[in-house]
């Protein structure tokens, strides 16, 4: 059966590949961090399943050291001259999109069909991860599409991997911590702790107090955490059940949904939502890491309003 | 309640701009003290927890092909494509690639598109087009207002597109929690009360980015417009 281990051997060898590659990039003064930095990231995603927690952890803390600590600098691989690309792009034409198209493509009939693939009885793709195995087969597939179509030099693939993640730089990894911390908050009930300051002090009264309370509670919580899917146990059992169902009969559907969409507004303000916010922000090359959030509290503050009446209006009459 | 000093740790450490790996590493340890735990015990339930979740990071295993086909003039391509619509400002390109990706997304398939999938490599440097098409060479800024824009787009549309659809990761969720309170819902019943929020959506959305087409008309509009181009 094809698990998520073989998602991250393939991941892990294209970070080796990314630390070998940044060795020979004289044009990086600190080439040595970026191998050390990648190389790290490698062992983690080769042997992350074997080595044991501490090990695990002792990774953690010097890419941590490496990335927060300005270590890693910007390799230049030889790549295309923008002169070349024009001309490249005009004698392709609109082929050159097909390869990038195979990606999504293969996802989505992957997760649509993959499953139901058994050989001697076992399925061929580990159900719950056939999302992200799918993702990967694709990314294969259209780079070995590409390859055959476009006859690169064979490191150039690794080399232009590698020019696009050095832009990217130590925030390749703040999603993955980002979700870890999340872990240890759960672990030391830090939510338990959130929902004591949410009763004591807020006068919940009124139908109408108890549903802002829950809806901006929720964006507010997941600014914090990053991520409304910690906050919607939290303060669902906190507010939403105890008052907005139980005590003044609101419909628990509505509820969910329309609650946590609202934490959702919340995870278009806050830098915790590195994935969504600040890698894309890294990924375009602008100098403001928050650049992306304020393009987007603009909407996420009147769509929170909304979501409030909407509730207020919806969940009581249902 | 000492635990919540990991959060005010976060919250200061981002405020003050430190670099947030940092500010993370901070939280932990501070989070684990409050929590009772030695540094050792902290170390092992980081590793651990950072371990479990490498899926995160497995995203980066679409960066070759990508960048392989930027070495060949993708996003030059992109520009092509997009400098021939007559038609297309900013605004309206985004609007059609919300509309787009939001419909994709109520129907499960929300892996299409991306940041690194598609923003990068073609919405962006389209976007970024269709102001040239229009204004002539852009000023660094405006260029970096496009691109924020191309990237909040894309969450925008995802985040209120993807509950629409019933077996999401949020709506089973949803499900599961109220269900361990002893509150039965019907997972296509968060899915339907998942529209009206999805609608308001492209509604602010929608009207925001049409403002924003005013508003680089406004900023640009005293450049010159660039020469007509000679065929292709």
């Amino acid at each position: 059966m094809i698990t998520l281990q073989y998602f991250y051997f393939l991941a892990g060898a294209l970070f080796a590949a990314f630390a070998v590659l940044s060795i020979g990039d004289g044009s990086n003064r600190k080439r040595l961090g970026n191998t050390a930095f990648w190389a790290l990231l490698a062992v983690s995603f080769l042997g992350g399943s074997y080595i044991g927690d501490f090990a695990n952890g002792l990774i953690v803390l010097a890419l941590v050291v490496l990335g927060g600590f300005g270590l890693l600098g910007i390799g230049k691989p030889a790549t295309t001259s923008p002169g070349e690309r024009a001309e490249s792009a005009k004698r392709r034409g609109n082929a050159i999109f097909l390869p990038a198209l195979i990606i999504p493509a293969v996802a989505v009939l992957g997760t649509l069909y993959l499953k139901s693939f058994h050989v001697g009885g076992v399925p061929l793709v580990d159900g719950k991860q056939v999302t992200l195995i799918s993702l990967a087969l694709g990314a294969v597939l259209a780079l070995l599409a590409a390859m055959i179509w476009l006859r690169p030099p064979a490191f150039a693939p690794l080399q232009e991997g590698r020019r696009i993640v050095d832009t990217i730089g130590w925030a390749a990894i703040l999603p993955q911590m980002l979700a870890a911390l999340g872990a240890i908050f759960f672990l030391a009930h830090v939510g338990d702790a959130v929902r004591e300051i949410a009763t004591r002090w807020i006068p919940l009264d009124l139908p109408l107090a108890a549903v802002c309370a829950y809806c901006i509670g929720m964006a507010l919580f997941t600014i914090i955490m990053g991520n409304a899917f910690a906050a919607f146990p939290v303060m669902t059992a906190a507010i939403g059940l105890p008052l907005i169902v139980h005590k003044f009969g609101g419909n628990p559907a509505i509820m969910g949904a329309i609650g946590m969409l609202s934490g959702f507004c919340g995870t278009l303000m806050t830098p915790m939502a590195a994935n969504f916010n600040i890698v894309p922000a890294a990924l375009l090359e602008l100098p403001d890491r928050n650049a992306v959030i304020k393009a987007q509290i603009p909407t996420a503050i009147p769509l929170l309003a909304a979501n409030t009446l909407l509730m207020y209006i919806l969940v009581f009459r249902f | 309640m000492l635990t919540l000093l990991g959060v005010a740790v976060v919250v200061v450490g981002f405020l003050i701009r430190l670099n947030p790996l940092l500010v993370i590493v901070a939280a932990v340890f501070v989070t684990g003290w409050a929590a009772g735990l030695d540094p050792v015990a902290i170390i092992k339930a980081f590793g651990h927890a950072y371990n479990e979740n490498r899926y995160v990071s497995g995203v980066w295993v679409v960066l070759p092909v990508i960048g392989l086909l930027e070495r060949y003039g993708l996003q030059e391509r992109a520009r092509i494509l997009i400098g021939r619509v007559h038609v297309a400002t900013v605004g309206r390109l985004l609007l059609v690639y919300f509309i787009a990706r939001q419909l994709l997304s109520a129907v499960g398939l929300t892996s299409v598109a991306g940041q690194a999938q598609t923003v990068r490599p073609l919405v962006a440097p389209m976007a970024e087009a269709a102001a040239e098409k229009r204004f002539g060479p852009l000023p660094e800024k405006t260029r970096w207002t496009i691109r924020a824009h191309a990237a909040a787009a894309d969450n925008i549309s995802l985040f209120f597109g993807e509950d629409i659809f019933i077996a999401v990761g949020s709506i089973l969720l949803i499900t599961a929690s109220l269900r361990s309170s002893g509150v039965n819902v019907q997972p296509f019943d968060l899915s339907l009360w998942a529209i009206p929020t999805a609608i308001l959506a492209l509604l602010v959305h929608g009207v925001r980015l049409m403002l924003l087409d005013r508003r680089l008309a406004r900023e640009l509009k005293t450049q010159t417009p660039p020469a007509p181009e000679a065929a292709e």
